[in-house]
């Protein structure tokens, strides 16, 4: 895969503000299950990061919250400059109308667990159909820069396939295009690699391993791949019960983590690997 | 048995009158259950509520009562229809309140997962039901609605009682006027099922269409081990 040339194709636009992502005292619960509690962390321009942490400790809600599939019960988050969850009037803050979240929701993209695409369309539809109606792109122009990321994560002879006719690792790679098309400036990435068998793991990790080295585009990761994690993430966060237990970069997360419950995950992670 | 040539085209021209009024009431029908089903899944509460009371109150009510409404009540308050008129929209309306549930249960059980990808998208509700629930859920009508349809066809034999004159009604003539009643209903129940089966034969060629519009047909997977990624 070209690494230049993706280059080319994914143009992210320079970032506007010093953090692209901050969350601001966030609180969400589902009933009286409090998930995240005043959960504060930002993230810098072109920064990776990665998630980590037990089962139900908020990694997900964390990415849900911010691709604004969930909504937050308080606090606020911001995504490059701009709030995400509020807009001013007069001289408060109240809760953002559809029109403002899509306004922001521009700037972000997502990668799920069991890759979502969509079935009735053939993948050269799924990877343009959102930049002809959300970018304004003309169907052409849309198709020309889908061929060329379908080339880019080795699915060019693809483009007429249906979901269905395809491996787990080539509907993620067709994910990844997809998520690409829409030129976002942050990725959330949510397991992409758990629901495939273990051959297929290494075609999708390369894949945005070249999108991390040759884009500037923010990553928010939640990952068991801890090789992946160490060379392409910035900085690791470990969870626990919605908040951040301990945060380094990974050389150091990894081998000299300070706290008891990082080391206790750790040992579980690589146990289980 | 030669006086089945003599009654026939009687019969046939009843054929083709209950499957006009057939025609009629399902392009209404489906056009309501289209306008309520999604009104039910929609935002707005009073959609839904307007959506509830249609669905409730034509299912929950008999078929036959529907159309005197329409044939005899109405007239009264001066609301007027010709009998193959009133035929089709009783029937219509009527075949469009189980249709709306087809429509809701179809939209509804399209995966949440769906809805996440166009929400990552950053696509409109509208574009999100037009590219993506829509055509999805729409397959897995089909089924639904081919029994529907099926239902009406025979469903049509109520207008029969408002003296239009459809098969049944014309083999009632026929069995006044003193034919063979055993050989007219027997003629009568093959042109139903004739009728019903071609129907059914043309909702199946429509969900093949369907099935393949999704990329369920009959294709093997493929796997294109050759094409991988070169690592960095
Ligand atoms: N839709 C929901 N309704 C109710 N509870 C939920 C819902 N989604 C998540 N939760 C709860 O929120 C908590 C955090 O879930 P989340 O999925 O964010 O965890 P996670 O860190 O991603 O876990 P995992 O590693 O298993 O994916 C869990 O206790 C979970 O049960
Ligand atoms: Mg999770």
């Amino acid at each position: 895969m070209d690494t230049d040339k993706l280059a080319d194709v994914v143009h992210v636009e320079p970032p506007a503000a010093r953090e692209m992502v901050r969350f601001d005292k966030v609180v969400k619960r589902y009933g009286d299950n409090v998930v995240l509690r005043e959960l504060d962390f930002h993230v810098k321009p072109g920064e990776r990061i990665t998630l980590i942490g037990p089962s139900g400790s908020g990694k997900t809600t964390i990415l849900r919250l911010l691709m604004t599939i969930e909504k937050a019960d308080e606090g606020k988050i911001h995504v490059d400059g701009d709030c995400l969850t509020h807009t001013r009037r007069g001289d408060h803050d109240v809760p953002a109308d559809e029109k403002h979240i899509r306004q922001v929701r521009k700037k972000i993209g997502m990668i799920f667990q069991q890759f979502n695409l969509f079935p009735n369309m053939k993948v050269l539809r799924n990877v343009s159909e959102a930049p002809v109606h959300c970018l304004g792109l003309s169907r052409g122009e849309a198709e020309a820069r889908a061929i060329e990321l379908l080339e880019l994560v080795g699915l060019g002879t693809k483009v007429d396939a249906y979901p269905s006719q395809l491996s787990g690792g080539q509907q993620q790679r067709v994910a990844i295009a997809r998520a690409l098309a829409m030129q976002p400036k942050v990725l959330c990435l949510d397991e992409v690699t758990s629901a495939l068998d273990p051959e297929l793991v290494a075609e999708v990790l390369n894949v945005l391993r070249n999108v991390a080295a040759s884009t500037d585009i923010t990553m928010l990761c939640v990952t068991h791949e801890m090789k992946f994690a160490r060379d392409v993430s910035d900085r690791v966060l470990m969870f626990d019960k919605g908040q951040i237990v301990e945060e380094a970069p990974p050389d150091k997360l990894f081998t000299q983590p300070e706290h008891q419950r990082t080391r206790t995950f750790l040992r579980a992670v690589l146990e289980e690997h | 048995m030669s006086e089945i040539l003599d009654y026939l085209p009687l019969l046939l021209e009843g054929a083709w009158l209950t499957l006009q009024i057939t025609a009629g009431a399902a392009v209404l029908g489906l056009v309501c259950a289209f306008a309520s089903g999604l009104a039910a899944v929609s935002g707005s509460r009073t959609a839904r509520a307007v959506s509830m009371v249609y669905v409730e109150f034509f299912r929950g009510t008999s078929a036959l009562v529907q159309l005197f409404w329409l044939f005899f009540a109405l007239p009264l308050v001066g609301i007027r229809f010709e009998p193959i008129a009133a035929g089709i929209v009783a029937l219509g309306l009527n075949i469009g309140s189980y249709g709306s549930e087809v429509v809701r249960g179809a939209i509804k059980a399209i995966p949440k997962t769906q809805y996440e990808a166009t929400v990552a998208l950053n696509m409109s509700a509208y574009r999100r039901m037009r590219s993506v629930i829509l055509p999805q859920a729409v397959v897995s009508m089909l089924p639904p609605f081919g029994n529907l349809l099926i239902e009406l066809l025979k469903g049509t034999s109520l207008v029969s009682i408002i003296s239009i004159s459809d098969l049944t009604f014309s083999a009632q003539i026929l069995r006044s006027g003193g034919s063979d009643t055993l050989t007219v209903f027997l003629v009568v129940l093959v042109m139903y099922f004739l009728m019903a089966y071609a129907l059914t034969l043309g909702m199946r060629a429509l969900e093949r269409r369907g099935a393949a519009s999704i990329g369920r047909g009959k294709i093997p997977i493929q796997r294109d081990v050759a094409k991988l990624p070169e690592p960095v």
